[in-house]
């Protein structure tokens, strides 16, 4: 730890812990509510002896990345729902090429052009793919700008472990609001990562190929079969913030924003002497699978609560199938809820109702 | 046993060692092969091979890293222009080009390659219009002539209906940030010999650091024009080069 504690935004935040991360390439394209973060880049990127291209589209932004990826840098580009729905070709792309690389979504209401205020509706679209073909994004999600920093830096870490694409899946009120941050120690980034597969021209070595083309009769099935085991090596990645889960009758599972606005709800109501409590989860893929399972097989009910109409409840219900259910409470995309919303659903959902 | 008299012989022609030794999947008459070639020798003269960055991009000509032996990433449809930008920002040490066709460059990626060129990019785009959508079966594209008849406009195509046949190396010229556009065509050897001048000179201008370059190569595609190899190297002359004037479109570093 780098010691001195800095005020500022989730999206400035993120932008910090990029840098500390050793990123030095950033493309994007403006879209609300993350311009802070393509505004802080533009000067602090050259800076830090880095590269700062304002794209033509989320289209450009996204291949930029993949370009920069393909050569071993560190790189990030940063959206929000509609601009991310345009990189899904680019992600897709750098899945299957096998190209680590950053892309933050600052999830915003929809569908369609929707609203600009806060929404996790881009669950379905983090997790199962969201661009075409047989592919995983490790997916992480920050709850506060504390975790904005933290996940950003390891983000990093964890796309050149996998080489693969990680996403950051913030909403807009963590990326607005403002709250103290202690930064790292700035990564020392070594010369050597990536020294196996990245592009620097050949040199005096045989000339390399990243793609993700495999025409000749079963090849396309040998790398799906490592990518595949890949995503499922990706397990041991798991985090979640347990709260107050052990006597727990009922587990609210809720990430992001909504998991800690669900945290006060649940402290509230312990306070009141329900045995409640709650299940975050950080890494969206991989998913908690098995701490859900657990806590259901110890025979907890259980209580999704969404900033959608349902999407993250499938995957609860998918982990406790057989031996329980999932509730569920969805706030309306664009909405902002307050501790005091989420009262009744709970106690609801507690008594079995 | 007789002895064979002896002939002395000289080496005057010979395969540049960055290409790699095998034949091509591409058509008879196809001059993708032949635009290869003079890449090649140009990443030779200059030295460049080491330390070239390839982006190859979609159709008949993804397979380039088959041929050319550089290290290569493969970009999505259109993309190219926005890929080599990554990795020109990421390695400016590094050479740079990318490998385009007509459908690719100035249909879907027609917003990467005009911001790429007006950025000032120091990257090289080599562009090969043949004027039809090649290994998607021979459909039409922007760059199809009035007339010309493909799977997508089986009656030819119409101005008034499907526009006309979009200029790209004019287009390009015209942006502040190209340092040199230049429209070449391989159907004859003195074309063939301005064809490579036009590379050299917009492989210069990425080494100089002067930004953009462009060469757009006037090529045949036998297959989908339903011509023998011999008549679709005429129609190059007889048609396409009318309709898309050789020349140097931009060529900063002369004009300072």
């Amino acid at each position: 730890m780098s010691g001195k504690r800095i005020f500022i935004k989730g999206n400035e935040a993120i932008a910090h812990g990029a840098l500390a991360a050793g990123c030095r390439c950033y493309f994007g394209y403006p879209i609300t509510p993350q311009n802070d973060i393509p505004e802080m880049l533009s000067s602090a990127m050259p800076a830090a002896g880095g590269q700062f291209v304002q794209a033509e589209s989320e289209v450009a932004a996204a291949n930029m990345l993949l370009g920069a990826a393909a050569c071993g840098v560190r790189a990030m580009t940063t959206s929000s729902s509609p601009g991310v729905s345009l990189m899904q070709e680019a992600i897709s792309y750098m899945a299957g090429s096998e190209l680590p690389g950053v892309i933050v979504n600052m999830n915003r209401g929809g569908p369609g052009l929707g609203d600009i205020g806060p929404s996790q509706g881009d669950y379905f679209q983090s997790v199962k793919g969201g661009g075409h073909g047989d592919y995983r994004t490790m997916v992480l999600a920050p709850a506060t700008c504390q975790e904005c920093y933290d996940l950003t830096f390891e983000a990093f870490e964890l796309a050149y472990k996998y080489r693969n694409p990680v996403l950051l899946l913030g909403d807009a009120i963590v990326g607005q609001m403002k709250e103290p941050v202690v930064p790292r120690e700035p990564l020392a980034v070594d010369p050597e990562e990536g020294g196996d597969w990245k592009l620097t021209g050949r040199g005096q070595r045989a000339p390399r190929l990243l793609k993700s083309l495999f025409l000749e009769d079963g090849a396309l099935a040998g790398q799906n079969i490592l990518l595949q085991r890949k995503y499922e090596s990706m397990r041991d990645e798991v985090r979640v913030e347990d709260f107050e889960t052990k006597d727990a009758e009922l587990v609210v599972v809720a990430f992001g924003s909504i998991g800690r606005i669900a945290k006060s709800a649940v402290r509230t109501l312990r306070a009141e002497g329900l045995k409640v409590g709650l299940l975050r989860p950080i890494t969206l893929y991989p998913f908690p699978d098995s701490v859900l399972r657990e806590l259901a097989a110890a025979g907890k009910r259980f209580l999704t609560i969404e900033h959608n109409l349902g999407q993250m409840v499938d995957d609860v219900r998918l982990a406790v199938r057989g031996l329980a259910d999932s509730a569920f409470y969805g706030v309306f995309p664009g909405n902002l809820p307050t501790p005091d919303e989420f009262l009744e659903p709970i106690r609801a959902a507690a008594k079995g109702a | 046993m007789s002895s064979m008299p002896e002939i002395k012989e000289e080496l005057v022609f010979d395969r540049p060692g960055v290409l790699a030794d095998k034949p091509t999947h591409y058509c008879p008459g196809c001059q993708h092969g032949v635009i290869h070639r003079i890449v090649a020798e140009c990443l030779e003269e200059f030295g460049l091979v080491e330390k070239t960055i390839a982006v190859s991009s979609i159709g008949c000509s993804v397979f380039l890293y088959n041929y050319l032996m550089v290290d290569t990433v493969e970009a999505p449809h259109g993309r190219a222009p926005a890929e080599a930008t990554g990795v020109k920002r990421a390695r400016p040490e590094a050479f740079v080009f990318a490998y385009q066709g007509d459908g690719d460059l100035a249909s879907i990626g027609l917003a990467e390659i005009m911001h790429a060129a007006n950025r000032g990019e120091k990257l090289t785009i080599i562009f090969v219009n043949n004027t039809v959508y090649g290994m998607t079966g021979g459909q039409m594209a922007p760059t199809t002539m009035i007339g010309q008849k493909t799977t997508t406009c089986p009656a030819g195509r119409c101005a008034e209906r499907e526009g006309g046949p979009m200029r790209m190396a004019e287009i390009i010229a015209g942006l502040d940030g190209v340092a040199y556009s230049a429209r070449v065509a391989v159907n004859s050897i003195k074309n063939l010999a301005q064809a490579k001048r036009a590379v050299r000179r917009a492989f210069e201008t990425q080494l100089h650091g002067d930004g953009f370059g462009f060469v757009e190569f006037l090529a045949t595609c036998p297959t989908n024009w339903r011509m023998t190899p011999v008549a679709a190297n005429e129609r190059v002359a007889k048609e396409m080069i009318p309709g898309f004037p050789l020349g140097v479109y931009k060529d900063a570093a002369k004009e300072d």
